[in-house]
Order: C-alpha cells, then sequence, then structure tokens
C-alpha cells in the first residue's frame, strides 16, 4: 500500500505508478508511449473525480488528516507576506502547537494565528502534533487582544487533533484557557475570520475558533468528539467510527445546512495536499473577501451581528 | 443467594427481597463511600452529605435548588425550552428515544433547571445541571436555558449562580453541543463587562465542554468539597501519557492548589458563604438567617468553627441523630451571628 495515498484512493495509486513505470519505459522505445500515458493521466483523473465525488464522511476524515495535507505553516508563507512570528503567553512559555503573528495580505496588516501539526518526526514532537497547552491558548489570546488594540483584523487557521489532554495540561488550568478564548473572543473589536483547514477537533478547535466567518475547506472535519472517541462511548468499539462520523455529521456540507459554518472553500481535485498552492491561493482570495465585507460595515455592527449569531446556535 | 432462598418457591422469594430492598430504600441510605448505614431524616438533614465521612452525595437539580434557595421563594423559569434532535442521530437506538426515556426517568425536559428565587433576600437568579439526565451533558436545550437564564439575570442586574455536574458536550448534537460552549461563554463576557455577577459552582463531576465554558468562568469559582473537575477525562489521559494519574487528580483539592478555583466550600455551608459573597459584591444588605426551627435553651459554644461543627463523630445511630440536631442549632445561631456582622 502506498503510505501517499488513503485506503480508498489505492486505486488511484496503482495507475498513478503504471504512470511513471511507462515514462521510464519511454526513453527507450518508439511505440506510442506518450499517448498512452495521456491516455492513462485522463483515466486517473476521472477515476480520482470519481472516488471524490462519492466520499463518505468518514473517509473525508481521512483526507484531512491525510499525512501529506497542508498545514499552517504550509499556508502562511503563500497566503500572507511579511510574517513576523510572536512568541509566548508571558506567563509560562511558548506553545509551538500555535503559531501566531503579524502579517500582510495584500496591503492590509492581520494577526494569524494556526495550529500546527508539524511535519517531520522531529517537528511533530516539538509542535506536540497540534495539540496545544493552557499556554499556547493564552498566546492566542495575547495575540487576539494585541490585534484589538491596534485594529488589525485577526485570521485564525484551525487544524488539531484536540487540545492535549496531559497532567501539565489540567495543572496549568486548559478549560479555564479555552473558557477565556471564547468569552473574549466573543466581543473582541475587531473582525475575527476562522477557517478550518483539516481536523477541527472539538474544544480544542473552538478555542480559538470564534468569530464572524467560519469557513471549512472542502475536506475538512469539524466534531464535538472525534469519530473513534464517539464510537468507543457508544459502541465500545472504534471500529464504529465510520458510522459515528456519519451520524455526528462531521463535514462541511452538513454543517453548513446547519448554519454553524458559513461557507466552503472547494479543494483543488484529490484534495489540497494535490495543489498546495491554488489551495492557498483560494484561502487567500476567500479571506480577503470576507475581510473587505465585514470592514464594509460600522465594527459595532459587526459585534452586535456576531453575538446574535453565537445566541442563534442551535434555534 | 441462601441456600433456604433457592428451595422457597419464587413467588415467595420474590416477594422477600422485594421487602428487604424496600426497607433501606425507604428509611435507610447506605453512604457510597463509607458504607455507612445513615438514618435518611438525618441525611437530608444534612443536605445530603454523609453525616460519618462528610462524603458529598449527587442530588438532582430540584433537590439542589431547594436546599439552596430561601425556602418557598424558587420560580421555576423557562421549563418550556426542549432538546432539538436536528440531526436525527442515531446509533444502536435513536436519540428521540433516548431523550423520551430520559425525560420519563428524570421528571425533566433536558439537563438543567433554572429558578429566579432569593437567597437570605437577595434576588438572584440559580440554575442547576440534572446529572441523571444523560449525564448532565450540554446540547442545545441546556446551553438555550442558560443563556436565558443570563439574559434575565442582567436585565434584572440579580446575581447568577450555577450549580454544574456534567460529563461535557452531547454528543448527539454534535457540533451544534460545541456552539453551546461558545454561547454560554459569550453570554457570561456580557455579565462580566456589565458588572453583574456570576458565581460557579462545580459540583462532582465536570467535564469536557462545560468546564472549558461556563464552569470556569465564575467570577468566584466554587467547588464542592472532592468534587471531580477537568478538561479531560482520566482515562483519556492515562492512555495518552501511558502512566497512572497522581491521587486526587483533578478534585477541588487539586484544582485549588493550581489556582483554578477560589474556595472549597461544604454544603451545608454554601448558602450563607455565596450569599456573603453576593452582598459584599452587590453591595447590598442580607436578610437575616430565619432559623428552621425555633432554638431552645441549647448552651453549645456557638463561637466554634464552622469544620468543627461538622466534624463531630459518635458511636450510636441515636447519639449522631442528637448529635445533628445540636449541628442544626449551631449552624443557625452562626447564621444568626453573621447576619449580626452584616
Amino acid at each position: 500500500m502506498n503510505p501517499n495515498y488513503l485506503d480508498f484512493e489505492q486505486p488511484i495509486a496503482d495507475l498513478e505508478v503504471k504512470i511513471e513505470e511507462l515514462q521510464l519505459v519511454g526513453t527507450d522505445n518508439e511505440i506510442n508511449i506518450v499517448a498512452e500515458i495521456e491516455n492513462l493521466r485522463e483515466k486517473s483523473t476521472r477515476l480520482t473525480e470519481k472516488i471524490y465525488a462519492n466520499l463518505s464522511s468518514w473517509d473525508i476524515v481521512k483526507v484531512a488528516r491525510h499525512p501529506l495535507r497542508p498545514y499552517t505553516l504550509d499556508y502562511i508563507p503563500r497566503i500572507f507576506t511579511d510574517f513576523d512570528e510572536l512568541h509566548g503567553d508571558r506567563h509560562f512559555g511558548d506553545d509551538r502547537a500555535i503559531v501566531g503573528g503579524l502579517a500582510r495580505l495584500g496591503e492590509r496588516t492581520v494577526m494569524v494565528i494556526g495550529q500546527e501539526k508539524g511535519r517531520a518526526v522531529k517537528d511533530k514532537v516539538l509542535r506536540n502534533f497540534g495539540m496545544p497547552k493552557p499556554e499556547g491558548y493564552r498566546k492566542a489570546l495575547r495575540l487576539m487582544e494585541l490585534a484589538e488594540r491596534f485594529k488589525v483584523p485577526v485570521v485564525t487557521l484551525i487544524d488539531t487533533p484536540g487540545a492535549y489532554p496531559g497532567i501539565d495540561s489540567e495543572e496549568r488550568g486548559i478549560s479555564e484557557s479555552i473558557a477565556q478564548n471564547l468569552a473574549v473572543m466573543s466581543r473582541l473589536a475587531t473582525p475575527i475570520v476562522c477557517i478550518v483547514i483539516g481536523e477541527g477537533s472539538s474544544g480544542g478547535a473552538l478555542g480559538i475558533g470564534v468569530g464572524d466567518h467560519l469557513a471549512m475547506l472542502q475536506y475538512a472535519t469539524y466534531f464535538v468528539i472525534s469519530p473513534e472517541g464517539c464510537a468507543n462511548i457508544i459502541w465500545k468499539s472504534t471500529e464504529h467510527a465510520s458510522d459515528a462520523a456519519e451520524a455526528m455529521g462531521v463535514t462541511s456540507s452538513v454543517l453548513q445546512e446547519l448554519g454553524i459554518v458559513d461557507a466552503t472553500i472547494p479543494e483543488p481535485l484529490g484534495g489540497a495536499h494535490r495543489d498546495v498552492d491554488l489551495m492557498a491561493e483560494r484561502i487567500r482570495a476567500h479571506i480577503t473577501a470576507q475581510l473587505d465585507a465585514l470592514e464594509q460595515l460600522p465594527l459595532e455592527d459587526v459585534l452586535t451581528k456576531r453575538y446574535q449569531r453565537l445566541m442563534s446556535y442551535g434555534n | 443467594m441462601s441456600w433456604i432462598n433457592k428451595i422457597l418457591p419464587s413467588g415467595v422469594r420474590s416477594q422477600e427481597s422485594e421487602k428487604r430492598s424496600n426497607v433501606p430504600e425507604g428509611l435507610w441510605k447506605k453512604c457510597v463511600k463509607c458504607d455507612a448505614v445513615l438514618y435518611r431524616p438525618d441525611v437530608d438533614r444534612n443536605d445530603d452529605v454523609c453525616p460519618k465521612c462528610d462524603h458529598h452525595m449527587r442530588i438532582g437539580a430540584r433537590r439542589r435548588l431547594a436546599i439552596f434557595l430561601d425556602q418557598d421563594t424558587g420560580e421555576e423559569i423557562l421549563a418550556d425550552i426542549e432538546p432539538v434532535d436536528r440531526l436525527k442521530f442515531r446509533d444502536k437506538k435513536r436519540y428521540r428515544d433516548r431523550l423520551s426515556a430520559a425525560q420519563k426517568s428524570t421528571g425533566e425536559k433536558d439537563a438543567l433547571v433554572a429558578m429566579r428565587g432569593e437567597l437570605r433576600g437577595l434576588p438572584i437568579v440559580c440554575v442547576a445541571f440534572e446529572f441523571n439526565f444523560h449525564g448532565g451533558s450540554m446540547g442545545y436545550a441546556v446551553g438555550e436555558k442558560f443563556t436565558r437564564a443570563a439574559h434575565l439575570a442582567l436585565e434584572q442586574r440579580a446575581p447568577l449562580v450555577c450549580f454544574a455536574a456534567s460529563g461535557g458536550a452531547r454528543m448527539q448534537e454534535a457540533l451544534i453541543s460545541l456552539m453551546q460552549m461558545a454561547k454560554t461563554s459569550a453570554v457570561l463576557e456580557r455579565m462580566k463587562l456589565q458588572g453583574v455577577p456570576y458565581i460557579s459552582v462545580m459540583t462532582d463531576p465536570i467535564y469536557g465542554g462545560v468546564s472549558a465554558s461556563l464552569a470556569l468562568l465564575g467570577d468566584v469559582n466554587i467547588a464542592e468539597p472532592d468534587a471531580r473537575a477537568g478538561f479531560a477525562g482520566p482515562n483519556i489521559i492515562e492512555q495518552t501519557i501511558r502512566q497512572k494519574l497522581p491521587k486526587g487528580f483533578q478534585r477541588s483539592e487539586f484544582l485549588l492548589e493550581h489556582g483554578a478555583i477560589d474556595m472549597i466550600v461544604h454544603r451545608t455551608q454554601m448558602r450563607d458563604t455565596i450569599a456573603g459573597l453576593l452582598s459584599k459584591l452587590t453591595h447590598q444588605p442580607l436578610r437575616a438567617a430565619t432559623p428552621e426551627a425555633p432554638p431552645d435553651e441549647d448552651t453549645t459554644d456557638a463561637e466554634g468553627e464552622p469544620e468543627e461543627v461538622l466534624e463531630g463523630e459518635s458511636e450510636s445511630e441515636s447519639e449522631d441523630r442528637a448529635e445533628d440536631q445540636r449541628r442544626e442549632e449551631r449552624k443557625d445561631k452562626l447564621e444568626e451571628n453573621a447576619s449580626v456582622d452584616d
């Protein structure tokens, strides 16, 4: 099995192997190999389209967690320019699972804050696999309040398997740190745009996820408990994760229907990792359009609308 | 089952066992912590705290509100809010059926009960979680009721007191439940900005989404003794870090030590403590505590520390009962003293 492809993508992987082989053969053979490769490429595209048109909720969770899926630090240099990373919560430490700083989005200054899972093994450990501790949420809060003081809009990129469930996390008040962010973000006097780029897991995601606009990438996922966790509680077995994913409605289409998510940003064929530049460009365009619209309104109206929207959840 | 039960005809046997199980249900209660068999009226008088080992037993939302608010002042509000199954969630059973079962067994529409009432004469809004309803989990109905109760508190500038007991966000309402965290936190931030006090009392247990929102956002955070509260459940933490958790982890005492809460308050002291805090925060006087029974010529020293009042233990049950009564009276005297000081 090719680790760069998910289980349901294996037929595509097989075709890609064939194409590669043909390309190698191509140099010393005269048969119409170019046409054959072209043919196979087209077949692969059609196959990908077909597979991706029928993804189950659980398949989408897998794409959202794909090992090659672009993370916050893949997007920041592609979406923004002139990024100055800012570190630390000023109380305890600097949590590398949350990255934040000032950057430019076109002409405008923004505060960008995102969870980072880390790519290579060493990096994953440094980033705690994208599981923030209290100091991460407190750093995010500090940066948001900084943005508020200087009238800079906030952009958050959500991608976490959850806030870190550990002794130190509990000792330093992980619950309080998330709760505080929810409270302050509900009234932070600057526009906030939130994008779920990968995995939005529960309170750990929501801790940087309250704002004026919430968008999800097409194959991102957002849930109150991981499908495995839900399956474990209800069915007493993680094997029912796909049932749990289906029942909870963890994809952008369901969440948009529920009125929780405002927009879905389409991904390149086969997922964001197949064309990171294209994906980044679409996110950039989406954020820019949202901030343009939000900045047209008096700030007071933005805040009133944000509060009303929070109050309407579930109605 | 003893040999004699085995040879008895089944009809006789079931009658026997019914009779046996009926007795403790009525008059006697066993403490889950120290296993002591307790005389039920003693337990009731002691606000469901074990008179032997001081264990704070779990109590329902209505009982909680009844022992907390001034007698006969509690008036239920927002009783019409019902849960909504927006996702048509079903696992092995339909969520709708699970809801009906929970409603039938608890008599509540969902896991939160809200009341308007008085605390030592101070008008307050008070909400309490019903843990027996889906583990006190927060879905739309809980979030909505909490939020509307808080808005009512804001309108009337009356303090809000919340007794939370919850396993967290309700899975069956998925992201709608998660968003209730944001919703309740937002209204509490409004209360904070407008200077209307919010007291959060954590009672055993509080986890997940309720912990990471309304339970830890109090102007004053209080916990009952030995209550468990945390973000992630101990099992999940143990699985993640692959080591045993230290003793007392995520208990009230742990929370106090790590600065998450302001104080641990014994259930029998809850009314007076919160009344005192709210009186100080709102600059309003309290009504003198009215003793539940007319005081007799008991000469017990009323100056004693509240902890001392509660820790006495005696051997026989009748002695215990007498002791309890003396405690009650001492408590009343303490309340009187406190009100004189105010």
